[in-house]
């Protein structure tokens, strides 16, 4: 049981910071936050497909007769995708933020929901 | 000219008087003259297409398909041509009535009035020729459409109120409970399409069957089947010429119509023989008939009484339809054209009272046929008429109901027909005696008033004489309705 | 065939998302509103004629694979156009089309002089992101356009008006990228099992290893992730404020095509890669995609009754529409699939056409608030006429798009021998009636406020566009043709060798 655990460490590890994430942006009011939060989330997601596609005792994929075995690199490239689109999201959520702060006064949740109301 | 484009034409000129009545909207003599014209015309096509079918000829026109297999077409057969003549003729003596009843009490909106009433002419000749329930459906929808804006033609909250009842229970049983019952159909037997001997029989068990039938009962609104009847009452804030169309020349027509239709050419009268759900919308009819009439007893005001003596009245076609013998779907047939007659005669003649002496209650019209002669006269004819008396057509259509009813041996009918008849008698007959017999009660409230004014009294007595006429000479009539069950 | 005209023909599937794409930064580049707009609505123009000739060749020919840069599938990315795309491409460039002639009046009257450019260019770009999603057939790929398509939205909505705006569109960015990184998830589960990206790889590959439960674990995250994007209920939160804050045009443009192609996106990866006996016989997903869309259609139309904001109206009763279009979906059946796709694409001419009808109220009235519609049935005919034909289609009357829909959902749920069904889309249907009455109301029989001044009629650039749109809930009710034959064709592609 203990082994299996250990054999799939990087699984729970993604796993872990996938809660983390989620968890702070439900529950943390403040929209910074919430983004802080989010940026976890999508970075555990990273994690987990960065570390599948290593192959144990492969190297790089660096063409050359010494090794033999390489990582895969696939979800390597996806991920510096992903990796631009997270940076994006998190770029235009900062700036919301930015303005909800200027017409709002604030960015905790609750105020905000007060500031506006059933107008 | 071909059967087809009589057809088109039967539906055109109605179509085409809606723009034509905007266009001259601001000069009411021109306005008033291109309905009227239009009316003619519209009633001559469909004289003209009256030998044709009578001749056994088929009369048909596709217009195209939306869904494959969903035709929207048109075929002209004895029922949907009793309906079309009841329609177009009364379209005439309607628009007469309308101009003297608008413009004795300065109704506003008038145009937008007489071109909605073009369009719901248009939608109940569409109905009329239906070739398909699919069809039907479009028309039976654009009928409801088109009268919601003369329902609710005052535009204030009780007008408002009104159209919602109308509006909801209209549109709420027809894509409720109709549009279902006929997708069912369709998906039950592959068609949609009026057959002569019903499409159901070998295809549709009688649990389902029975299912449908009650669909389709309630899901025709405009039948005024209990408990789907309230718009019938509500929709009396309209004025009188509205309540003339609801009652006599289209909507609640268009409902029993669709009943008879569906009754004998999708179900089939041999299939619902062997349905035991037939016998039990047979008592649900004769329960409306018996308890609207003892409602009506209790209405004071006039056009009120009316309304539930026309949901009454609208029962005795199902009923007449559901006791399953040829002869009482003849009387059904019949009983289309003769309420048709009788009911706008009442409506015309309560319009009359109103605009002459503006009075809406029973209890004011006491000594009121010295004043009215002419007018009390035709609402006694329209009055016996629906009591089922001779010398008016009523008579003609019971008769031939009662004697479907022992023919089938359904005594529950004869019971509730005789029955009725007596509760019918004792809503209008206080009416007529009061009118004539009794002394006038008003105290100097009564300015002197004579008669309507003249179009009001040329339609009422033109649709009094029809009345009558129509028991004097059924012969078109009968042979019309004879056509629907073959004999 | 000539050369060039060849070349043409054989890159369209490329060409559909390039050219949205290189107008984007085009759109920056201009800086000008004018310039931008012509620059959008030129590519956008393209963007429906590519679809269009896509859809008419795949439609005689039958489905076009075309290899991205070269490189064969399954390594390189493969743009697979079939029936089913086919017509999204179609309904979503052919909206982009009329809502940006519709936009230069509305955006001058809704968004900041300097910002309008990028406007356009936003507004370009989230189209790119919808067309890529529908026509690649690589399952990362779809995530990449997702994203293109959600960030630009947010973007878009964030512009509205009112400060709300903002909070909605914050909303939509924490909610759309969560629903985004669960189908990431998914994908990545599905790469770490079968070690392919391409659809149709993933196709031939899943059913050896379909009971393994990363398998399962990958069609949860995909489908919770989708449902998210397309606002299925319980998952519909952020619509509501989304549509309603958004700028006109942009309601109009995202109410009508963006849940509509999550929804595709489900459909695909439900029956094409997944297959329908894993989904629907490996796991109970067709009842909870049923129960939710029963439920959506109740919950949406009951909110939407109760709304005094038409906007956000219209938007609760998109989150009803969205559960016709699940429930379709639930049946699993050809029969099913084509009422699917047939009502995604006449729902999104109906709400096209409401949400055109608002930004015309808006421009003239400043307000979309149900008391100030009154008396604007005598002010705003035209106007009203396209909100009454529009919402006559909402309801299914007969001779409008939504009759059809309606239709073949029924007939759908007839064949499955789901009877109650039936019931339950006719009692929904009646609450619609509730809604758009309330509507009618409303524009036809209260005076209008005192105090405000006579209004018009929106100006011909935005009430052209607008009739039209209400114009085709009308047409594509008597010529249904076009739609019910591709989506016919579709079904057939998507349930091929299942069930």
């Amino acid at each position: 049981m203990l082994q299996v655990i250990l054999d799939h460490y990087n699984y729970w590890i993604a796993i872990f910071l996938m809660m983390v994430g989620f968890y702070t942006v439900v529950a943390r009011g403040n929209l910074v936050k919430k983004l802080v939060g989010l940026n976890i989330f999508q970075t555990s997601v990273f994690l987990l497909y960065i570390s599948m596609g290593k192959v144990t005792g492969g190297t790089a994929p660096i063409l050359d007769d010494r090794f033999q075995v390489y990582s895969n690199p696939i979800p390597h490239v996806l991920i510096l995708t992903a990796i631009v689109v997270g940076v994006a999201t998190t770029a235009l959520g900062l700036g919301l933020v930015v303005r909800i702060r200027e017409s709002y006064g604030t960015i905790e949740e609750d105020e905000l929901d007060l500031a506006d109301g059933e107008t | 000219m071909t059967g087809a484009a009589l057809i088109i034409l039967a539906l055109g000129l109605p179509l085409l008087a809606a723009p034509l009545i905007w266009i001259v909207g601001n000069r009411p003599n021109r306005r008033e003259a291109v309905t009227l014209t239009i009316a003619a015309a519209l009633l001559l096509v469909v004289l003209a297409i009256l030998p044709l079918v009578l001749a056994g000829l088929p009369v048909r026109v596709a217009l195209g398909a939306p869904v494959p297999g969903l035709n929207i077409a048109f075929s002209v057969e004895p029922l949907g041509m009793i309906f079309a003549c009841v329609a177009s003729f009364l379209w005439i003596v309607n628009s007469v009535f309308s101009i003297g009843y608008m413009r004795g009490n300065n109704e506003p909106r008038q145009t937008r009035f007489y071109v909605c009433f073009a369009i719901a002419i248009a939608a109940s000749i569409g109905l009329a020729f239906a070739e398909n329930l699919f069809t039907l459906f479009v028309c039976y929808e654009a009928l409801t459409l088109s009268t919601y804006p003369l329902v609710t033609h005052h535009k204030n909250a009780e007008a408002r109120q009104a159209g919602r009842t109308y509006l909801g229970i209209l549109l709420g049983s027809s894509v409720g409970l109709l549009l279902p019952a006929i997708i069912a159909t369709w998906v039950l037997t592959g068609s949609v399409t009026f057959t002569t001997g019903g499409i159901m029989a070998g295809k549709v068990g009688p649990v389902i069957g029975g299912i449908l039938l009650l669909l389709y009962l309630y899901g025709i609104g405009k039948a005024a089947l209990m408990p789907m009847h309230r718009w019938l009452p509500a929709a009396m804030v309209a004025p009188t010429p509205v309540s003339a169309l609801l009652h006599a020349v289209a909507v609640v027509k268009a409902g029993v119509f669709t009943v008879v239709k569906v009754t004998v050419y999708i179900f089939g009268l041999d299939y619902l023989r062997e349905l035991a759900m037939a016998d039990v919308a047979l008592y649900l009819a004769g329960f409306t008939i018996l308890t609207a009439s003892i409602i009506a007893l209790r209405q004071d005001n006039l056009k009120r009484r009316l309304a539930y003596s026309t949901v009454s009245q609208l029962s005795y076609v199902i009923m007449a339809a559901l006791i399953l013998s040829p002869l009482s779907t003849m009387g059904a047939a019949l009983h289309i054209a003769v309420h048709a007659f009788g009911k706008i005669t009442l409506f015309m003649a309560a319009g009359a009272i109103y605009t002459a002496a503006h009075k809406t209650k029973v209890s004011e019209l006491a000594g009121i046929g010295r004043r009215m002669p002419w007018t009390m006269g035709a609402f006694a004819i329209g009055a016996i008429s629906m009591i089922g008396l001779p010398p008016a057509a009523g008579f003609i259509s019971k008769w031939y109901m009662l004697l479907g009813a022992f023919e089938a041996e359904q005594f529950f009918a004869v019971v509730v027909i005789v029955l009725s008849t007596l509760l019918n008698a004792a809503y209008f007959l206080p009416i007529i005696y009061a009118a004539f017999l009794k002394p006038q009660t008003d105290g100097g409230s009564s300015h002197g008033h004579g008669e309507a004014p003249l179009p009001i009294l040329l339609a009422l007595v033109a649709t009094a004489a029809g009345t009558v006429l129509l028991f004097l000479f059924p012969g078109s009539a009968l042979e019309l309705a004879g056509l629907l069950v073959g004999r | 065939m000539s050369g060039l005209i060849g070349d043409l023909l054989a890159h369209l599937p490329a060409l559909q998302v390039v050219v949205p794409l290189a107008a984007a930064p085009l759109c920056l580049l201009a800086g000008r509103a004018g310039l931008a707009w012509i620059i959008a609505f030129t590519a956008a123009v393209a963007a429906t004629a590519t679809a269009a000739a896509l859809a008419y060749l795949t439609f005689h020919n039958g489905t076009i694979s075309y290899h991205m840069g070269g490189w064969a599938p399954p390594w390189g990315i493969e743009y697979v156009v079939d029936t089913a795309n086919a017509l999204i491409l179609l309904l979503v460039s052919a909206i982009a089309t009329v809502v940006l002639a519709f936009c230069p009046a509305s955006v001058a009257r809704e968004i900041r002089p300097g910002s309008q450019h990028l406007f356009y260019c936003m507004f370009i770009l989230c189209l790119t992101g919808l067309l890529g999603i529908a026509v690649t057939g690589d399952a990362f790929n779809v995530f990449v356009f997702l994203e293109i398509s959600s960030l630009s939205s947010y973007a878009l909505i964030a512009m509205g008006g009112h400060r709300k705006a903002l909070t909605a569109a914050f909303q939509y960015l924490i909610m759309g990228t969560i629903g985004a990184t669960f189908f990431l998830i998914g994908v990545g589960l599905l790469y770490m099992m079968t070690g392919t990206l391409n659809m149709a790889d993933l196709q031939a590959r899943i059913p050896a290893i379909q009971d393994s439960r990363p398998v399962a674990a990958a069609m949860a995250f995909i489908t919770v992730g989708l449902a998210l994007k397309a606002a299925l209920f319980p998952l519909h939160l952020w619509l509501p404020n989304a549509y309603a804050s958004a700028p006109s045009a942009v309601s109009a443009f995202i109410a009508a095509t963006a849940t509509k192609v999550s929804l595709y996106v489900l459909l695909r990866f439900t029956f094409t890669i997944f297959g329908a006996n894993f989904a629907f016989l490996n796991l109970p997903l067709h009842w909870v995609l049923l129960v939710l869309a029963v439920i959506a259609m109740f919950a949406g139309s009951f909110s939407a009754i109760f709304q005094r904001d038409v906007k956000r109206m219209l938007a609760y009763s998109s989150i009803a529409q969205i559960g016709y279009i699940t429930l379709a979906i639930s049946l699993a059946s050809s029969a099913g699939i084509s009422a699917a796709l047939i009502h995604i694409f006449n729902h999104g001419l109906m709400k096209a056409a409401l949400f055109c009808a608002m930004g015309c109220i808006f421009y003239r009235i400043g307000s979309t608030r149900i008391e100030h519609f009154a008396g604007l049935g005598r002010q705003m005919p035209w106007t009203m006429t396209a909100i009454v034909a529009a919402g006559l289609s909402l309801l299914g009357v007969p001779l409008t798009a939504g009759f059809i829909s309606k239709w073949y959902l029924v007939q759908a749920a007839l064949q499955a021998d789901l009877w109650w069904l039936v019931i339950l889309i006719a009692a929904s249907s009646l609450l619609a009636l509730v809604y758009v009455w309330r509507l009618v109301e409303a524009m036809y029989f209260k005076a209008p406020p005192a105090g405000r001044e006579d209004v018009g009629e929106a100006p011909l650039s935005m009430l052209l566009p607008t009739l039209l749109l209400a114009g085709l809930n009308i047409y594509f009710g008597l010529d249904t043709r076009l739609p019910v034959a591709m989506a016919e064709s579709a079904a057939a592609l998507l349930l091929r060798g299942q069930m």
